[in-house]
C-alpha cells in the first residue's frame, strides 16, 4: 500500500502544474571530494522520464562515485540532484523504493536459493503477492528450472540474470546499471541486452555507465562521456555513428591522459 | 584564515607565558612545597603526576568533543583536533603509568598496585593507542575520520563506567591505603604548589595542542599538494 | 521496523544454518580454549575453581570475538552491503539484525559450553540458574552491542581480524570484570545483593552503549 502512494506520488511530481515534464534525473554542478581529489567534477545533466543514458568513461572517471550517489548509498561533497523533483538526501527511503541497481557485484548470498535470495530483497521492499511475482520472475529470467538451487551453484551468467531478477522484483521506476556486462560471456552479455532491450518503456529511465562501447551504444538514446571527473561529451544516440563516436571516445579518454 | 606562524604575536606570548610558569612551578615544586613528613621528597612527584591525569582527561574530553562536532558539521578541522588531542592524551597518560609506579615502589614498596585510579590510566591509554592505531588501519581519510569520531566517542562515554567498575573490583579486594588520599589535608603551601602545577600542565596542554594542530595542517596541506602533482 | 528487522535476522540465520561457519568455528574455539587453560594449572589443583569464572567468561568473550568478526564480512565479501544499504530501510534496521543475530549465535555457544566447562572444572554451574541466565543475558548483551558496532567498523580497515579484539577489548572491560565477579559471586552461592550490585554495572553499560549505537551506527555505514 505504502509502496503504490509513494510510487503515485513520484509519478505525480513528474508533472508539474506548468506542464513541464520535471526531468528523471536532474544532477546540477555535483561534485564529489575524496580528500584533495576530484572524482566528479561540477557534474550536470539531466535524463528525461523514459531515456535510455549511457555515459562512457574510463576506468577511474568518477562513474562507480556517480552510481552510488545517484542510489542515495553516498552524498555529494556540494552541488544539487533531485530524483523525481525529490532530494536523494532528504527523501532516501522513498527514493529507494524506485530505484534498481544492476553492478558488476551481484548482491547475492551464495548460501541461499535463487528463490530465497529474490524472497529475501522483495520482501525488504515490502513488494506485494511477491510470490506470484518470483514465480514469474524467475521464469522470466530462464531459471526456474535452479530456482531451487543455491546460488554457489550458479555460473557467472546466471548469477548476473538472477541480479537482474533481483534489480527488476520491485519494479522500479528508475533503473542504474553500473558495467553489467563484466565477466559475462558473449550469450550472457546477448541476453542482458536483449532484458535492457525489453525492460525499456515509457515510465522506465535508465542510466548505464559503462567503459564497453559496443554494447552502451546499442541501446541508448543518449551517450556522454565522462573522463576526470568531467562530463565532456553529451548528444543524442540519434545525432552520431558508432564509427564516429568511437574516434570521439577515444579522442576523450588519450586528452585525459 | 590567516595561516599562523611562529611569529603570530598570540603564539609568542603564549609560549611566553609557559616558560615563566614551567620555571615558576619548578621552584614551588621543589622549594616552595614543603616536604611530605611520612612518603619524604618522592612525594613530589604528585605535583606531577595528577596534573598530567588531568591533562589526559582533558585531552579526551577533548576528542570527545571534537568527534561529535566532525560528525555533525563534517569538517576536516575537528578531526584533525580530535587527532591532535588523542596524541597528547597518549603522552599524558604515558606520563600517569609512568610516574605511578615511580611514586608506587618507595611508599608501597610495590611497582605497580591496581589502585582504581592506576587501572583507569591503563584502561584510558588503551583506549587512545587503539583509537591512534584505528587511524593509521584505515586507507580512506573521509572514512577514518568517520570511525575516528564513532570510536571516540564510545571511548570516552566508557571511561565512567570503567571507573565504576573498578571501584566496585577493589572494593572487594582493598589495595594498601594511601597515606590520606591523594590531595587531602594538604599543607597550604602543598596546595599553592599544587593548583599551580594543575595550572602549568593545563598550559601545556594548550600548547601542545595548538602546535600539533599547526602541525596537522601543514602536512595535511602538504599530502594534498603531493597528490596534485602525482 | 522490525518486521525488516525479521527479514535479515531469517536470511542471516538460513545462512548459517547452510555454512555452520560462525557457531561451529566459535564451539570448537570455547572447547579448545577450556581444554588449554586446564594445563596452565598443576594438576588436580583447587585454584582452578576460583579462576573458573575467569575462564568461562574470557573464552565467551574470545570466542564471541571470533564469530563478531564474521558478521559483515560476508555481507562486504559479496557486495551485498551495497544490496541492503539500497534497500528502503532505516541504517539502524542493519545494526540491530545484526545485534540479534550476533547475541542469538554466541548465546547459543554459551549454552552449549556451559555444561562442559561445569564437567571439565568439576563445578557446580546450577547453583542458582536463574541468576547466571540473566548475568549471561545482559553481558553477552554488552559485547555484542559494542562488538556489532565495532565489527561495521573493523571490516573496512587494512587488519580486519586484528582490529575489532584491539577496539573492543578496553571498552568492553566493565563487562568482563563485572560479569566474572557477579558468576564468581553465584558460583560460591552469595547474597542476591552482590551479584545485582554488579549486574546493575552491566546493565547500564547496555543502556549507555545501545543508545550511543543507534545514534553513531549510521555514520559508520555512509559513503
Amino acid at each position: 500500500m505504502a509502496e503504490t502512494n509513494t510510487k503515485n506520488q513520484i509519478l505525480s511530481q513528474a508533472g508539474d502544474a506548468t506542464g513541464n515534464e520535471l526531468p528523471a534525473i536532474r544532477v546540477s554542478n555535483l561534485v564529489k571530494t575524496f580528500g584533495n581529489k576530484f572524482a566528479l567534477n561540477r557534474v550536470s545533466f539531466d535524463v528525461k522520464k523514459g531515456e535510455f543514458l549511457t555515459i562512457f568513461g574510463p576506468n577511474g572517471a568518477g562513474k562507480t562515485t556517480l552510481i552510488r550517489i545517484l542510489s542515495t548509498i553516498s552524498t555529494a561533497t556540494s552541488g544539487e540532484i533531485t530524483l523525481y523533483g525529490l532530494s536523494p538526501h532528504k527523501h532516501a527511503t522513498q527514493i529507494r523504493r524506485q530505484i534498481g541497481v544492476i553492478a558488476h557485484q551481484t548482491f547475492l548470498y551464495d548460501d541461499l536459493t535463487a528463490e530465497e535470495n529474490l524472497r529475501f530483497y522483495g520482501r525488504l521492499y515490502s513488494v506485494q503477492g511477491l510470490p506470484a511475482k518470483i514465480e514469474q520472475i524467475i521464469t522470466d529470467v530462464g531459471l526456474h528450472l535452479r530456482r531451487r538451487d543455491r546460488v554457489r551453484t550458479f555460473s557467472r551468467g546466471m548469477q548476473q540474470r538472477l541480479s537482474i531478477a533481483r534489480a527488476m522484483l520491485h519494479d522500479p521506476a528508475l533503473l542504474l546499471l553500473d558495467e553489467p556486462y563484466t565477466g559475462l560471456d558473449q550469450h550472457a552479455s546477448e541476453m542482458l541486452s536483449g532484458w535492457l532491450r525489453r525492460l525499456r518503456s515509457a515510465n522506465r529511465t535508465t542510466l548505464m555507465v559503462t567503459h564497453d562501447l559496443e554494447r552502451g551504444v546499442d541501446l541508448a538514446d543518449r551517450i556522454a562521456i565522462l573522463t576526470n571527473g568531467k562530463l565532456v561529451f553529451d548528444q543524442k544516440r540519434s545525432q552520431i555513428t558508432p564509427d564516429s563516436f568511437r574516434d570521439t571516445y577515444y579522442e576523450f579518454v588519450e586528452k585525459s591522459g | 584564515m590567516p595561516s599562523p606562524n611562529s611569529r603570530n604575536p598570540w603564539m609568542f606570548l603564549l609560549g611566553a607565558s609557559l616558560l615563566v610558569c614551567m620555571v615558576v612551578d619548578l621552584y614551588l615544586i621543589f622549594e616552595f612545597a614543603p616536604e611530605e613528613r611520612s612518603m619524604g621528597h618522592v612525594q613530589r612527584i604528585f605535583y606531577f603526576h595528577v596534573p598530567s591525569a588531568w591533562v589526559s582527561f582533558l585531552a579526551f574530553f577533548v576528542v570527545f568533543v571534537a568527534s561529535i562536532r566532525y560528525l555533525w558539521k563534517r569538517e576536516r578541522k575537528y578531526d584533525m583536533a580530535a587527532n591532535s588531542a588523542a596524541e597528547i592524551g597518549v603522552l599524558f597518560s604515558s606520563l600517569v603509568l609512568v610516574t605511578g609506579p615511580i611514586w608506587a615502589r618507595p611508599v608501597w614498596n610495590t611497582w605497580w598496585e591496581w589502585t582504581p585510579r592506576l587501572t583507569l590510566f591503563m584502561v584510558l591509554w588503551f583506549i587512545f593507542i587503539a583509537y591512534l592505531m584505528l587511524r593509521n588501519f584505515v586507507e580512506d581519510e573521509e572514512r577514518s575520520a568517520r570511525f575516528c569520531a564513532v570510536f571516540g566517542i564510545v571511548g570516552f562515554v566508557d571511561v565512567p563506567i570503567v571507573y565504576m567498575s573498578i571501584r566496585l573490583w577493589r572494593d572487594i579486594h582493598p589495595s594498601p591505603v594511601i597515606a590520606g588520599g591523594e590531595g587531602s589535608g594538604l599543607h597550604p603551601d602543598m596546595k599553592i604548589a599544587f593548583y599551580f602545577s594543575l595550572f602549568t600542565f593545563t598550559l601545556l596542554f594548550v600548547y601542545l595542542f595548538v602546535h600539533r594542530l599547526r602541525l596537522e595542517k601543514s602536512s595535511v596541506a602538504l599530502s594534498d599538494l603531493k597528490k596534485e602533482m602525482a | 521496523m522490525m518486521n525488516k528487522v525479521a527479514v535479515i535476522l531469517w536470511k542471516d540465520l538460513l545462512t548459517e544454518i547452510r555454512s555452520k561457519e560462525m557457531v561451529f568455528s566459535m564451539l570448537v574455539f570455547s572447547l579448545m580454549v577450556a581444554v588449554i587453560f586446564n594445563f596452565s594449572f598443576p594438576p588436580g589443583s583447587d585454584f582452578i575453581q576460583d579462576a573458573a569464572p575467569g575462564i568461562l567468561w574470557m573464552t565467551f568473550i574470545f570466542a564471541s570475538l571470533l564469530g563478531m568478526n564474521r558478521t559483515f564480512v560476508y555481507e562486504v565479501d559479496k557486495g551485498c552491503m551495497q544490496g541492503l544499504m539500497l534497500a528502503p530501510i532505516d541504517r539502524i534496521v542493519i545494526y540491530i539484525s545484526k545485534l540479534l543475530v550476533n547475541f542469538i549465535f554466541i548465546t547459543l555457544v554459551e549454552l552449549i559450553a556451559l555444561p562442559l566447562f561445569g564437567i571439565f572444572f568439576k563445578l557446580d554451574v546450577l547453583t542458582s540458574p536463574g541468576q547466571l541466565a540473566l548475568v549471561m543475558l545482559v553481558s553477552t548483551l554488552g559485547f555484542t552491542i559494542i562488538g556489532t558496532l565495532f565489527s561495521a567498523i573493523a571490516v573496512n580497515t587494512k587488519t580486519r581480524e586484528v582490529m575489532l579484539p584491539i577496539l573492543h577489548f578496553p571498552v568492553s572491560i566493565p563487562v568482563i570484570i563485572c560479569a566474572v565477579q557477579a558468576t564468581t559471586a553465584i558460583f560460591q552461592e552469595q547474597a542476591w545483593s552482590v551479584v545485582w550490585g554488579w549486574t546493575k554495572i552491566v546493565i547500564f553499560f547496555d543502556v549507555i552503549f545501545f543508545i550511543v549505537a543507534f545514534w553513531t551506527f549510521e555514520f559508520i555505514l555512509e559513503e
